[in-house]
């Protein structure tokens, strides 16, 4: 049997997870922005230079930074009572990160749970499951969403719950797709000839194959939900008007648009900037981690 | 006692509203240690008997009559309990495909040890160093080395090597070999069905194996069933049959076999007047008993 002893020649070399993800110019630039965005977030109180709630109506209205008239203490000017614009945006990114990261799991981990389910077993659980969601995408996100807080009263939980109510049914749909086409690959056939209960073929040798994809939905429903956040407080649904929101920045700017234009710029660059970033960042995790794609 | 290790009697499925048949009363034993063939051309029903054997029927499919007892067990009758500890650890299978066979998202040490820490409740560590000895046992080299590499890094024929050590990981008495070279090159397949033999001869296991290839019967086949449209067309020793075939479809799909010593022969389809015959025959059949379901 000499010669059935071939040489073994394994494909490239093996690039661990992380070198894989620092090598991708996407994953670097977007996630280091967001590891940014989180770090002034954490510190608020210690980076941000003024308190974001001080106000000061003979310095109102002042422009930013190198603009004629510009005060060198308030670097993003302030708004109309006087408030430092930087340190309102610094403390802004707290409330957009915290209803990011919290809402956009929750949401995950309930759609997820369901669409395991629904793309597994099928029959009755995935009839139920598909209806269920057919229906809850049925209604409109933004209105459904207004109205929710309308009912549970605004506060940072009402938001939260809001976004995981609506768009649980996102990563429902995907996941329960990409279960059923992994449950047609040969793996699991394999899997269950190895005498596997199907609870546990779901769970080892399906769900490590939807991560990727899940890791990229949830990063992009990050995105979402700092959209969402903003348009809440931009209606005055979030969180109390002493807190500081990008949303509710953008609708105090809006008002003095004319007169003072940085106050409705500096959120509304913040806010594209921050769902660019995770979208961005959703896009190079979704090639990092695709076991097919990989190289 | 009993002297097979597989009895496979009268066995009957259909598929769809209409119950088209499937598999045709199709019988056949296997011995312990034989290597049994199954061959005939696609849609022939040899997939459909192993998926029976390994109680993977899909939902669509229904058996309509017919035993499979492996070791005087009515495996059809099993509890799943029972059936899943029977799979991987008496019964195992070699799949056709290497590329998909294999979780793309899980090393191969985690896959080679699954059975071993699942059925026989190894620890890491110790099934760890039985699968290294099995890569070892299929001509692996470096097997530390492939034990730490995902699927995608291995090359088809490593793929098939490492997917036939985990189905001989449990010592099964029963390897069921579905076309096992069909997706890999000409070259590996030699190497491959080679290892399958040594393997078997090795751990004194019985073997279904099902392929479209005479060569690959000839090669490796103890006994062979000869199928079309789900029915038993003949079935024997493998010298017997390949020498002086006893059913006109047999003679035809032999002919049909491209001769690369003799390239002037052409290539032989089978005529279209056996399959003609076959398939007024089996109608016939089909007609004359009751339908079920």
């Amino acid at each position: 049997m000499a010669e059935a002893s071939t040489t073994v020649e394994v494909r490239g070399e093996t690039m661990s997870l992380g070198a894989r993800l620092l090598s991708d110019r996407k994953v670097v630039v977007a996630g280091g922005f967001i590891l940014f965005l989180v770090i002034l977030a954490i510190f608020a109180p210690l980076i941000a230079p003024m308190d974001p709630l001080a106000q000061d109506l003979l310095s109102a209205e002042l422009p930013p930074h190198g603009f004629a008239s510009a005060d060198p203490q308030f670097f993003l000017g302030t708004d109309d009572l006087g408030r430092d614009v930087l340190s309102r945006l610094i403390f802004g990114a707290r409330i957009a990160l915290t209803v990011a990261f919290v809402a956009a799991s929750l949401a995950a981990v309930l759609g997820t749970i369901l669409g395991l389910a629904a793309g597994w077993y099928g029959r009755w659980v995935d009839v139920v499951v598909s209806r269920f969601v057919d229906i809850w995408m049925a209604f409109p996100a933004v209105l459904l969403s207004i109205l929710l807080v309308a009912i549970l009263g605004s506060g940072l939980l009402s938001v939260i719950a809001a976004i995981v109510v609506i768009d649980w049914t996102r990563f429902c749909r995907v996941v329960r797709a990409e279960t059923m086409a992994q449950a047609h690959m040969d793996y699991v056939t394999a899997a269950r000839t190895i005498g596997f209960k199907r609870s546990v073929i779901l769970f080892r040798e399906i769900l490590p194959n939807v991560v990727p994809v899940l890791i990229a939905l949830l990063t992009l429903e990050m995105g979402i939900a700092v959209i969402v956040e903003a348009i809440l407080s931009f209606v005055g649904l979030s969180v109390s008007s002493d807190t500081p929101t990008w949303g509710g920045m953008i609708a105090q700017g809006r008002q003095i648009a004319h007169e003072a234009w940085w106050v409705l710029t500096a959120p509304l660059v913040a806010l594209c900037a921050t769902v660019i970033a995770f979208n961005q960042l959703g896009d190079g995790l979704t090639r990092a981690l695709d076991p097919v794609l990989r190289r | 006692m009993n002297p097979y290790i597989l009895r496979v009697q009268n066995l009957t499925v259909t598929t769809g509203r209409r119950a088209h048949k499937v598999l045709r009363d199709v019988s056949f034993d296997l011995s312990p240690g034989e290597v049994h063939g199954l061959v005939g051309e696609s849609g022939a029903g040899k997939s459909t008997i192993i998926k029976v054997v390994l109680g993977i029927l899909p939902r669509a499919m229904k058996m309509a009559s017919g035993h499979v007892e492996f070791e005087g067990r009515d495996l059809l009758r099993l509890p799943s309990a029972q059936l899943r500890a029977l799979l991987g650890t008496e019964i195992a299978l070699i799949p056709q495909d290497p590329l998909t066979a294999l979780n793309p998202g899980r090393r191969i040490d985690a896959q080679l040890t699954d059975g071993l820490r699942l059925q026989r409740g190894l620890s890491w560590h110790d099934a760890e160093a039985k699968a290294l000895a099995l890569l070892d046992e299929v001509h692996i080299r470096d097997p530390k080395r492939v034990m730490r590499c995902y699927p995608h890094e291995l090359s088809g024929g490593m793929r098939q090597r490492v997917l036939i050590a985990a189905a001989f990981a449990l010592d099964p008495k029963l390897v069921v070999a579905d076309e096992p070279t069909t997706a890999l090159d000409v070259t590996v397949q030699k190497q491959i069905l080679r290892l399958i033999r040594g393997m078997q001869e090795r751990h004194k296991t019985a073997v279904i194996f099902v392929t479209h290839d005479l060569g690959v019967v000839a090669q490796i086949c103890d006994t062979t069933t000869v199928l079309y449209m789900g029915k038993v067309m003949e079935q024997g020793p493998t010298d017997r049959l390949l020498s002086s075939p006893g059913h006109p479809y047999t003679t035809a799909l032999i002919a049909a076999n491209p001769r690369y010593d003799q390239p002037e022969m052409g290539l032989e389809p089978i005529p279209g007047a056996i399959i003609d015959a076959l398939r007024a025959e089996i109608a016939a059949a089909d007609q004359a008993e009751p339908r079920h379901g």
